[in-house]
């Protein structure tokens, strides 16, 4: 079965391929006169005077911790769905069990306030 | 002129093919490794060909996006759109290619140069290879042989795209921090909680499909389609709709093109990119666009199949080759973006995330319920 990975594996090297090959041609054709000034990151105009990484809000590290929650759990529902025929009521039962976890934490961290933006 | 060369190559190694398998019967068995050579040919240079249009395929599909996108936009605010290079502006896209290739690229003095360069291209290499599992269509015959008209059929295709596409966020994260100016930071660091907000909601979203299907494989999903004679979108309007809702969002697509949303965040999170960086970012998004045009019409609506296979009257429909009716699904969701993008405004953010976390997820959900729950029961 592993050979029908080949055409993907070969498909993934020649985009690679096609990246690195293109970014390297275009630097043989573009001009590079750079100053000091033209190398300073933009800001409208003013002058940076801090570092960009500043601290940010909690909120994107919330909206993460989230994220690996339900993704993973989403991930352990792929293989349940595809033999879904042959389990049947077993497998209903026990991924409503697995969703009922699942949606009660989602219920606590409404609650919580996590899902609030402002 | 490429073409004609491809077609010549595909022709050689098709004819080679054949007389092989006339020479050496014995050791046609699958798996049994006994002739690597006809096996190199199958799995190796045939992928390859069909590799190699693909690829310029979607390229040149992207540049002229861009242009319909800039055509579209422009007629329905009643202008004309990009009328000076060549008719209509149709040779644009190869004036704006060759604009980007030739421009001066610039990397800021703080950047991180590394990642800086890697950025653009961890954001368009998991665009560009999920086309490796899209089936364009079923079969076809040349040169006496069935080729089949995908790149590759892997028995986990949608986990494969799903996961691939996730990447590509990694591109958006890193080109925000690594450009080490605020307007890129704070820009990548709202697209990429947009996108795995939206990402989880898909996600599940696809589960219920799956349920339908009973494969991960793209080529099942369609076949499973004809078997049930039923595109899925008409089992699975709802599944549909938070789709297309995630696919916008996670394209960055208007009404949720917050991470670009000039007025505020200047460029987005490529405002330190210039020259060929920057295309490639640009690249990206529009193969992106593409990318979720086909998965969405390969998921609900039958990918290659034909409409109404059981109206008499309509059967000349079927005459028609499987890609270009592909061709065709995916062209009508192109052009539903573009149509969205110059009808709706922009989401607020917190609206954005309120619509993601509150709304979508728990459809999801409930629709995946829904369809076991029914699944097992009828």
């Amino acid at each position: 079965m592993l050979q029908a990975y080949v055409p993907v594996l070969l498909f993934i090297l020649i985009a690679i391929g096609f990246a690195v090959v293109t970014l390297l041609l275009a630097g043989f054709v573009r001009p590079g006169k750079y100053g000091k000034v033209k190398l300073e990151p933009y800001e409208c105009g003013i002058e940076p005077l801090t570092d960009a990484r500043d601290r940010y809000s909690i909120r994107y590290y919330l909206v993460a911790m989230l994220f690996v929650i339900f993704d993973v759990e989403t991930v352990f529902m792929f293989p349940w769905a595809v033999i879904m025929d042959r389990l049947l009521v077993f497998g209903l039962v026990e991924m409503l069990i697995f969703l009922f976890i699942l949606i009660v934490g989602y219920f606590y961290a409404w609650r919580k306030g996590a899902l609030e933006w402002a | 002129m490429a073409s004609g060369r491809l077609t010549k190559a595909a022709h050689g190694a098709a004819r080679e093919g054949a007389a092989r398998g006339d020479g050496a019967p014995p050791a046609t068995e699958p798996g049994s490794g006994a002739e690597p050579r006809l096996n190199m040919i199958d799995i190796v240079i045939i992928p390859l060909l069909k590799i190699v249009i693909v690829f310029v395929a979607v390229l040149f599909g992207v540049a002229y996006l861009v242009l319909l996108e800039r055509k579209v936009q422009a007629w329905v605010q009643v202008r004309l759109g990009p009328m000076r290079v060549g008719p209509h502006g149709v040779l644009q896209p190869i004036a704006d290619a060759l604009k980007l290739f030739v421009k001066e690229d610039i990397t800021p003095a703080r950047a991180d140069k590394w990642v800086y360069t890697l950025a653009p291209m961890i954001s368009l290499v998991p665009a560009l290879i999920v086309f490796a599992v899209i089936p364009f269509g079923g079969t076809a015959h040349l040169f006496g042989k069935t080729v089949p008209l995908f790149v590759a059929d892997v028995n986990v295709g949608l986990l494969y795209i799903v996961s691939v596409a996730s990447i590509g966020v990694y591109g958006l994260i890193l080109a925000g921090y690594a450009s080490n100016s605020k307007y890129p930071l704070l820009s990548s660091l709202r697209a990429s909680a947009q996108l795995i907000s939206y990402e989880v909601a898909v996600t599940m979203t696809l589960v219920s499909l799956i349920l339908m299907a009973g494969t991960l494989s793209m080529v099942g999903i369609v076949e499973a389609q004809r078997q049930a004679g039923l595109w899925y979108v008409f089992a699975q309007p709802l599944a549909f709709f938070i789709f297309l809702a995630g696919g916008l969002a996670e394209t960055n697509r208007a009404p949720f093109d917050l991470p670009e949303a000039e007025q505020e965040l200047v460029g987005g999170f490529h405002t330190e990119y210039s020259g060929m960086r920057f295309a490639f970012f640009f690249l990206a998004e529009y193969a992106n666009m593409i990318v979720v045009s086909s998965v969405a019409t390969t998921l609900f609506f039958g990918g290659w199949l034909a409409p109404f296979p059981n109206v008499h009257a309509l059967a000349f429909l079927g005459l028609v080759p499987g890609w270009i009716w592909f061709l065709l699904k995916v062209f009508c969701f192109l052009y539903l973006f573009l149509w969205i993008r110059a009808t709706l405004p922009r989401y607020r953010y917190d609206q954005l995330m309120r619509l993601g976390w509150k709304v979508l997820i728990p459809l999801a959900i409930a629709n995946v319920i829904v369809t076991g729950a029914v699944k097992v029961l009828l």
